[in-house]
């Protein structure tokens, strides 16, 4: 048996492959849709049929349901509104302050060498086991939720403006030098620019700690927001609205990469060039 | 280092003085003490094998270095243009050639400096989008566009293939003779030295051990007998043996 298939993948490799390599790519898409599809159908199935009982694992459309009944009545919504705002107000805090940190360590020798050290020793603590230490030092309430946020989105931005500056061709900024350009203006044409690919990795791998942060976080003491929403699900063991939660969360997720993409690729414009060449 | 701009000047002064200019990383000294004046309008090769510490020269006239001595000052303007094209590439070809451009009709005289070189309709590319001796065509607009009494040239086709160096070398004697500026050629290139220079500088050891007038004329060819003779001679200056 093992020898027809050997004999069989090759031929319809050489077949398609150098004739329409192009056309191979949509069918391939449409190849990679199948497994999902078939494990969230099997789910369900699963979740019908009984094999899978509703407290540990509702069917997929029960999730949906659940969903659209607390987007109607508008749980949902305030909900979302309270976990974004948090995500919001920790990212900007966490975010500028890295901003500001990381462009004084990457554009003077002396910030370096005095900003540089704290953040590389404290970027060795795990953020999350930061946990009992701010509820000492800010309480439960909303400032730890947002300074964990805000911990969490620190550092990815912080190392990737450094290294952006740092990364910047030393030869382009004396170019710009001898073309009359100050300092200021070289760093509006030339380190800015020059940083922004890294800048936006940062912010990309900021928000994925942000959501991180903001799920840990809203599971103490949290009167709103999804992460308490799914914390009180699971005492009145609503699994539904649980892996609704869950759903939102990782929906968070993709929307805002997928924002960021689409924002990198307007304002980056110039390196398709470079990917066209 | 003293290196200064001077803004007044009268037709009589060099566009270029240097003096007892030294340079030294740690222990090894590049330039011993070089003095240079380039009048109005010439056009200077400065010959050196590798290492000689010709670009070093090149860097402290361009102002481009801070720990050398001695004196040089540029009378007027200095646009530099190095071995590599050095554009931003986050800039198109128009906004690179106006980099830091300032005073009236901008944009006029971009797209001028850009038609003088061949690439008027190319000044919404990325420089990425450019083949090698285009965007180094682009580096002589960029430095052009700001109408230099001196242009300070750093091997500028050095990285090109042999075909596109003679066409940028023909194109530069028509900026030339078009624009009137002086210029510094830094070069390895012996035969581009003769074509493009009225005065050859040889750097040997940190120093300028020789001095060639080049009276070949406007229309010279490597194929003319007096330049063979002064390619000879310069290459027997340069350690270069005959086959």
């Amino acid at each position: 048996m093992s020898r027809t298939t050997l004999v069989e993948a090759p031929d319809e490799v050489t077949a398609a492959a150098p004739v329409v390599p192009r056309r191979q790519r949509p069918a391939r898409r449409w190849r990679r849709v199948v497994s999902p599809v078939v494990l969230v159908l099997g789910w369900e199935l699963a979740a019908r049929t009984g094999l899978l009982a509703a407290e540990k694992l509702p069917a997929p459309s029960d999730v949906l349901a659940t969903g659209a009944r607390l987007s109607r009545d508008g749980t949902l919504g305030i909900h979302l509104l309270d976990s974004l705002t948090r995500a919001g107000a920790g990212l900007l805090i966490g975010g500028l302050l890295a901003l500001v940190l990381g462009t004084v360590a990457g554009l003077l020798r002396l910030g370096d060498d005095l900003v540089d050290p704290p953040v590389q020793m404290a970027r060795m603590l795990p953020h999350l086991g930061l946990v009992p230490l701010l509820i000492i030092w800010v309480g439960i309430g909303e400032s730890l939720k947002i300074s964990l946020v805000a911990l969490g989105a620190f550092f990815p931005i912080y190392f990737n403006t450094y290294a952006g500056i740092r990364d910047i061709d030393e030869r382009l900024v004396e170019a710009a030098r001898t073309c009359g350009l100050g300092q200021a203006a070289r760093l509006r044409h030339v380190v800015l620019p020059g940083a922004l690919p890294s800048l936006f990795l940062g912010l990309r791998l900021a928000i994925g700690a942000a959501w991180l942060s903001l799920v840990v976080g809203e599971q103490v003491n949290a009167q709103t927001g999804i992460g308490f929403l799914m914390m009180e699900a699971r005492e009145f063991s609503q699994t539904d609205v649980v892996v609704l939660g869950l759903l939102v969360y990782a929906l968070l997720g993709l929307i805002s990469d997928l924002a960021l993409r689409v924002l990198e690729r307007r304002m980056l414009t110039w390196r398709r060039g470079l990917r066209a060449t | 280092m003293a290196s200064r701009t001077a803004g007044h000047l009268t037709t009589a002064e060099p566009v270029l003085t240097a003096h007892a200019v030294r340079r030294a990383f740690g222990p090894t000294v590049v330039l011993a003490g070089v003095d240079l004046t380039i009048a109005r309008g010439e056009v200077v090769a400065l010959l050196g094998g590798s290492g000689s510490g010709k670009s070093t020269l090149l860097r402290i006239l361009a102002g481009l270095d801070g720990e050398a001595s001695g004196t040089s000052v540029v009378h007027g303007t200095a646009a530099v243009v190095f071995q590599e094209h050095r554009l931003l590439p986050w800039k198109r070809v128009a906004e690179n050639v106006g980099l830091g451009l300032s005073g009236a009709d901008g944009p006029g005289r971009i797209r001028r400096a850009l038609a003088e070189v061949g690439l008027a309709e190319r000044h919404r590319a990325w420089p990425a989008e450019l083949s090698g001796g285009q965007a180094q065509r682009v580096a002589v607009a960029r430095a052009l566009v700001r109408e230099p009494d001196l242009l300070l040239l750093d091997e500028p086709f050095g990285a090109l293939d042999a075909l596109t160096r003679l066409r940028m070398q023909i194109l530069l004697r028509r900026l030339r003779a078009e624009h009137g500026f002086a210029a510094l050629l830094v070069t390895h290139d012996v035969e581009e030295a003769l074509l493009l220079a009225d005065r050859i500088l040889l750097l040997d050891e940190g120093r300028i051990a020789a001095e060639l007038p080049v009276d070949l004329g406007p229309t010279r060819t490597p194929d003319d007998p007096a330049f063979g003779a002064l390619r000879r001679h310069l290459l027997d200056r340069l350690g270069v043996p005959t086959t």
